[in-house]
């Protein structure tokens, strides 16, 4: 599923919303709740999406304004337009939620995730490994003789693809950290 | 100024600038130095409850029947765990209540040290907010804070837990003035541009109906009276969900009667067939709603609601208006007024001519007994020997409930107080001592099943040690009688663990605790029996011992639309399907 589904026309700058609000069709959207930092806010924020069988495809969460004390917390998500629709208002109600931002909705956005890869190999392997990373512009961080680490960003589409073809040359172990989003121009 | 205090005395200190009166609660080690500070002073009078569940229920009753917060104060661990039923209870029903719990001290938390839970964890889901205090310099500022989420916006239950050592330290107190409560403002204002559409529908509606729910009576006082308005002059159909009963007056001309799977006849199918439904502070429960495919197919809705996730949360409707009752009702009226609106007087008239067609069904008529004390007998003597009395009702949880809905009438708001959103069994008696407590020379009135009644009976020792003359009028049918009925229609008449056996001799439990017990088997004794009750200056317990096997008519299974109602005419002929929930 892409995170980086969004759809034409229906934004806000159209003039007409033209999602359905009845749709049954599911649609990824991605989410910036900005919160207080405290503790348990992450926990309340997650325990809605448990609670009421909402979607987690992706989260990312670090404080964004150490003075005032705001998180900012990313969250990739699915469901019918009237599941989204519910979701916003459940978090924009709860109380250490300060703001919450449909990116999908709001025009477009930019997207990355961060992610390392190890991939471990000798030989012929090892070299294709490198440059396919070279290709997908991801750098090697850490090198042994017989294993890389490459770091890479991108859309979570791209990390797919890379991590696909590293699969056959010998990926170990991959982390990611999820999506961070931000809207374009201002 | 500032002035310095241990985090115990801050406990006190703010809970007095919150203008608490009283507090129901329960000592144990992680609160006793707010115990102590509570025996230093006379301001604030605690009520020891007999199980803390009882002091949630306590809290929640005095917060229902006043409008005011109810705060209840337990200890760490098994204190804290007893809360959980109450605070998804006033969660569900939106109840304004603060919980403070105790909590080991902060160098512990995290070691399984005696008497500890993770009570912010456990609590997280069944709490509007909830807060850990971990420095006392933070702890008067988080109880401002606390009522502040409680008591705005939508109210619910709030908890804040405060470990030992934070009690015992001292540092600057915080006033209330002072709290940062600033970026809790939920809107409250509804939109003009929405209301002025919602206008325009109600100008052209044939077939209205105003859907009135909790909201209107959290709102305030001023919501109701703006509804009587409202419905005076429109002369629009009132209906309301269980929880919103008293808002408009049951004696008042436009009434139709409580809505949902036991609502009115009437009700029930004036929301199927209306073409305007204005739905003013309920929230579609699945109660109220049924298959929600087929609800109201063919009415325009418009929805006021304080909390923007209840709109289009179940059905999907045309004019959502996000706001506080009392305002957006302000607002409706002003915009009614000015605009010299009128109502479609040929179409209300042949409305109203259909409803009294339904009404004329007497949904409610029952067979009566020279024999056995029929239930909704017994209810109907109630309401008319306590009628215009000073009186407030609180009920448990299954038939009785029902019945207490549909034959007693309230005609003002906060005197009905039942648990609607969770239907806890054990509620009502100890919600009566909270009402009491709050008004100590009305006559309070807990209706009650005897299984439900049993779950927290431990609770007459304390309307006996407060002096809290509670009226126990209890529903004696020996069943799990909801349980019983909904086993004979939808289970094959198996039935499976719905007796209530061994019951005690209320009346001998009555003199164990010390108060009055009254036993009425005929209904020739019943009306004496009522009066006496009544009479008794203290606590009561009446066992009312009726009839067994009765069924709680009308009844819309769930997941069955409005007009798929079982009168009880029909309930020999309804005998198939399983229902979900
Ligand atoms: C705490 C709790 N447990 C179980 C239930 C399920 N339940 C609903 S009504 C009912 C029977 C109640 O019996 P009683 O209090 O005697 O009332 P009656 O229906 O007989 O009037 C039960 C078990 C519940 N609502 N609450
Ligand atoms: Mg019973």
């Amino acid at each position: 599923m892409s995170a980086l589904n969004i759809k034409k026309g229906s934004t806000s700058h159209s003039a007409y919303d033209l999602r359905s609000g009845l749709s049954e069709v599911e649609e990824s959207h991605t989410l910036a709740v900005i919160v207080e930092n405290e503790p348990g806010v992450l926990a309340r924020v997650i325990g809605l999406f448990s609670g009421r069988g909402y979607n987690i495809d992706s989260l990312t969460v670090a404080e964004v304004d150490h003075t005032g004390h705001r998180s900012r917390i990313t969250i990739v998500t699915r469901g019918t337009p009237a599941v989204i629709d519910q979701i916003e208002a459940q978090l924009r109600r709860m109380v250490p939620v300060h703001a919450v931002h449909d990116l999908t909705m709001e025009g477009p956005s930019v997207q990355r995730e961060l992610a390392l890869l190890k991939v471990a190999g000798t030989g012929a392997a090892r070299v294709e490994a490198l440059q396919l990373a070279e290709i997908f512009r991801a750098n090697v961080v850490d090198s042994t003789l017989e294993s890389f680490v490459f770091e890479m960003t991108g859309t979570p589409d791209k990390i797919d693809a890379f991590a696909e073809l590293m699969r056959p040359l010998g990926l170990l172990e991959i982390a990611r950290t999820g999506v961070a989003a931000l809207k374009r121009g201002v | 100024m500032t002035k310095q205090m241990t985090g115990a005395k801050m406990v006190v200190q703010a809970l007095k600038d919150q203008g608490v009166e009283v507090v129901f609660g329960y000592p144990g080690g992680a609160v006793l130095p707010i115990y102590d500070e509570l025996f230093l002073q006379n301001d604030i009078r605690h009520i020891l409850v007999r199980h803390e569940q009882g002091a949630v229920h306590m809290a929640e009753g005095y917060a229902r029947s006043t409008g005011k917060p109810g705060v209840a104060l337990v200890t760490s661990g098994p204190g804290a765990t007893n809360a959980v039923t109450g605070l998804t209870d006033a969660l569900m029903d939106s109840i304004p209540i603060v919980v403070l719990t105790g909590q080991v001290p902060t160098f512990m938390i995290g070691t399984d040290g005696f008497q500890e839970a993770d009570t912010v964890g456990i609590t997280r889901p069944c709490t509007k907010m909830n807060w850990l205090v971990k420095d006392t310099a933070k702890l008067s500022e988080t109880i401002h804070q606390a009522f502040h989420v409680s008591t705005h916006g939508r109210p619910g239950p709030v908890l804040v837990d405060i470990p030992k050592d934070v009690q015992f330290a001292t540092a600057d107190y915080v006033p209330a003035e002072k709290a940062k409560i600033a970026h809790y403002q939920p809107r409250t204002e509804g939109d003009a541009a929405r209301i002025a559409q919602l206008v325009e529908l109600m100008e052209q509606a044939e077939r209205p109906i105003l859907y009135t729910g909790g909201g209107v009576i959290n709102s305030g006082p001023r919501a109701s009276a703006l509804l009587r308005e409202l419905a005076a002059e429109t002369n629009f159909p009132v209906t309301s969900t269980l929880m919103g009963l008293g808002a408009y007056p049951a004696s008042g001309k436009n009434w139709v009667g409580m809505l949902g799977m036991h609502g009115l006849y009437e009700a029930n199918l004036a929301m199927h067939g209306c073409d305007l439904m204005i739905n003013i502070g309920a929230r579609f429960d699945d109660r109220i709603t049924g298959r929600v495919k087929d609800f109201s197919p063919r009415s325009k809705k418009a929805h006021i609601d304080i909390d923007p996730s209840s709109i289009n949360k179940v059905i999907h409707v045309d004019v959502p208006i996000v706001g506080d009752v009392t305002k957006v009702l302000e607002e409706l009226l002003r915009q009614w007024r000015a605009r010299g609106s009128k109502t479609d007087q040929r179409g209300l008239a042949s409305w109203w001519k259909q409803i009294d067609e339904w009404r004329a069904v007497k949904c409610l008529t029952y067979k009566p007994s020279t024999t056995t004390i029929k239930p909704q007998y017994a209810l109907e003597r109630l309401e008319a020997l306590t009628k215009g009395m000073d009186r407030y009702i609180t009920t448990e949880v299954g038939q009785h409930q029902m019945w207490a809905a549909q034959y007693l009438g309230f005609e003002d708001p906060n005197r009905w107080m039942t648990s609607g959103g969770l239907g806890t069994m054990g509620y009502g008696l100890p919600a009566s001592i909270g009402v009491q407590i709050a008004h100590p020379e009305a006559l309070v009135i807990n209706v009650a099943g005897e299984a439900s009644w049993l779950m927290n009976m431990q609770e007459m020792g304390t309307a006996m040690q407060f002096r809290a003359p509670v009226k126990q009028f209890i529903l004696n049918n020996e069943r799990l009688g909801m349980v019983r009925q909904w086993q004979e229609l939808l289970h094959g008449e198996r039935y499976s663990s719905s007796w209530s056996e061994s019951l005690p001799d209320f009346v001998k439990l009555a003199e164990a605790f010390g108060c009055k017990g009254i036993k009425c088997e005929d209904p020739k004794d019943l009306d004496d029996a009522i009066m006496e009750m009544i009479r008794y200056d203290g606590p009561v317990i009446f066992d009312c011992l009726v009839e067994k096997h009765e069924n709680c008519f009308p009844m819309i299974p769930s997941g069955k639309p409005h007009n798929e109602m079982l009168l009880s005419a029909d309930a020999e002929a309804f005998r198939s399907g399983a229902v979900l929930v």
